[in-house]
């Protein structure tokens, strides 16, 4: 019954699902056929057999992943690295755009505002180059102040440490302007006659933001937030492999489960165990964009996702 | 009384809009200083940049690293050419494909609508993962130094189209109806109403996906191993990153190795490959903050 409503559907409303079709196939091809390889976390690949004939392997694989001690160490440094990107950055974004909706100056904000967008319109290569050309030893940016001023110099790529802050400043730069125009839009959708009854009442500027804007603003940073969770066993390939650059030296602290999936696959041909971890990810990333959803649905209704 | 109380107000004024505008000035300095730091490394001489510094101003002015890269510059220019026929193509397309689903999809009388949306939506949520991606695009669609690898994977976004048919829902059904009186086909209502009526979404969601393109090396990186097909970005991450790709350069401009300004001449690359977004980035940015803004709204 149901498929000859489909069969029906498909011959009365033809031209629609022809227009459909281009999308459909090219979703098919780079989305939903690839899905069907993860069979491969439970195989043992060879490139002559394929991915469907090559022999089982069970949980090899997984074993393999998780015993190599990399599992543990990727999968920290991917969730504390996006739960520091998603608090810096929420609170910054917030501030500025608080203040930039308080301030009158029409060019002063919109020139602020043009520059800190600015980083998000440029490619990660070209971040990398910035970062490199601020913090190489013998001629970084960041040395030779340092060496004219007469302070010490910094060498950050032998110092793994030192690449948490600056992949949080990186994350900033990068995402500064993207957030303070969305939270900005949410700010000045809130209705202006709140303002002005707490004017007549003497309100600080303080009191108004505690009162108004944060509790007006407070949707958009609960579902941004939780958007933010369900996404949070995802590292930011790009920004890790560029501004990194990939160095051996600081793997520890900066390795991610995305790059050390490129990284294995690239330069070890390391299929099976790849494979895995990718899995891995997915699935939790699968279930805790589910929980996300069901929180945003518990709080905001109109907001979910599905 | 009274008098006291406002000037207590006054007093919290000026502590917020200290605190706020050194805020914005610090974050705004931050964001634009590698900027001009890597514009005057550009202009700058090799063994001064060596020794003096980056500074806002070229200790020692020389445009050596540009008349390196304009010498002989062949690779470059293919690499731009790439990189214009990828954005434009999959721009195009991009923009075709998608702007034709969203209008089905946001067509109340297609009973499918739902489920399909869901069939696009759902590739967002969960993924097969790198690998299977990766080993079923060059086993099976031949991407392997084929343009086709730098073009079809950004050509569908979920996202994307579910913008573009929040747009066209906006369309009063009335506007339909009408047309369809007068004798008008799905396709003769998708190009001639719908598509004129969403240029503002079109607008947007087309400049989002342009600089997707123009700033991809993803794809370039896993898929493109003929130096003569790489787009820009990734031409730039060679020059910045592998002494092949400036040896190359070198032997092309017939100047030794060891006389390149290597320093200059990577960041007059990075320059060069960064320039247009910023000379286009003032008359555009409107429409990414509208972008931005949809997104905030629409999920």
């Amino acid at each position: 019954m149901k498929q000859r409503l489909l069969l029906k559907d498909l011959k009365k409303n033809r031209t629609k699902w022809f227009m459909i079709l281009p999308a459909a196939v090219v979703v098919i091809l780079m989305c939903y056929i690839p899905m069907s390889g993860i069979v491969l976390a439970f195989k043992e690949f060879n490139y002559h057999d394929g991915i469907f004939g090559s022999p089982w392997a069970g949980f090899k694989n997984f074993l393999f992943f998780f015993k190599s001690g990399k599992a543990w160490s990727v999968t920290r440094n991917t969730i504390l690295y996006n739960i520091a990107f998603l608090t810096v950055n929420t609170i910054l974004q917030v501030s500025v755009a608080i203040v930039l909706s308080e301030i009158n100056r029409k060019r002063f904000k919109k020139v602020t505002q043009s520059v800190m967008f600015l980083p998000y319109f440029i490619s990660w290569v070209v971040v990398g180059a910035f970062i490199y050309n601020l913090f190489n030893y013998e001629f970084g940016a960041i040395n030779t102040f340092l060496k004219q001023v007469g302070a010490g110099t910094v060498d950050v790529y032998s110092n793994p440490k030192a690449w948490i802050p600056i992949l949080i400043l990186v994350s900033l730069f990068k995402n500064i302007g993207y957030g303070t125009v969305m939270y900005l839009a949410s700010v000045i959708n809130i209705d202006p006659q709140l303002y002005e009854a707490a004017d007549v009442d003497g309100a600080t500027i303080w009191q108004k933001i505690r009162h108004i804007t944060l509790p007006g603003i407070r949707p958009t940073m609960i579902i941004l937030i939780l958007l933010s969770i369900g996404t949070i066993m995802k590292g930011d390939f790009q920004m890790f492999w560029q501004v990194t650059g990939n160095n051996p030296m600081t793997l520890g602290v900066t390795d991610v489960i995305d790059t050390y999936v490129t990284r294995s696959l690239m330069y070890m041909q390391e299929f099976g165990m790849t494979s895995a971890a990718g899995l891995y990810q997915s699935v939790f990333s699968f279930i805790l964009i589910l929980l996300a959803n069901y929180a945003v649905k518990k709080v905001e209704p109109d907001y979910t996702l599905f | 009384m009274q008098t006291k109380r406002k000037k207590k107000r006054i007093s919290d004024k000026t502590v917020f809009f200290a605190l706020g505008y050194g805020l914005i000035l610090l974050l705004t300095v931050f964001c634009l200083l590698p900027f001009l730091l890597i514009l005057s490394g550009s202009f700058t001489e090799q063994s001064s940049l060596l020794t003096d510094g980056y500074r806002l101003i070229p200790k020692v002015f020389s445009l050596e690293a540009y008349r390196f890269l304009f010498r002989v510059p062949g690779d470059m220019l293919r690499a731009y050419g790439v990189t214009i026929f990828v954005t434009f193509t999959g721009t195009v397309s991009s923009l075709f494909i998608t702007s034709m689903a969203a209008f089905v999809l946001a067509n109340k009388s297609f009973r499918y609508r739902n489920v399909v949306s869901f069939f696009f939506y759902f590739t967002t949520v969960f993924g097969g993962g790198l690998v299977p991606w990766y080993i079923f695009n060059i086993k099976y669609l031949h991407f392997k130094n084929n343009y086709i690898s730098l073009l079809l994977p950004l050509m569908v976004n979920a996202t994307y189209l579910l913008i573009l048919k929040s747009y066209m829902k906006n369309i009063p059904d009335e506007v339909y109806e009408s047309a369809k009186l007068d004798g008008a086909g799905d396709w003769t209502i998708y190009w001639r109403i719908a598509l004129p009526l969403s240029k503002a979404g079109l607008a947007t969601v087309g400049l989002f996906t342009a600089l997707a393109y123009w700033n991809d090396w993803y794809d370039a990186m896993l898929f493109i191993d003929d130096a003569k097909m790489y787009p820009l970005q990734y031409y730039l991450n060679d020059i910045l990153n592998k002494s092949q790709g400036m040896a190359a350069a070198a032997a092309q401009a017939g100047i030794p190795a060891a006389q390149i300004p290597t320093e200059p001449v990577k960041l007059a690359m990075t320059v060069i490959a960064t320039g247009p977004i910023i000379l286009l980035y003032p008359f555009l940015q409107k429409y990414f903050v509208k972008g931005v803004t949809i997104g905030a709204v629409k999920g």
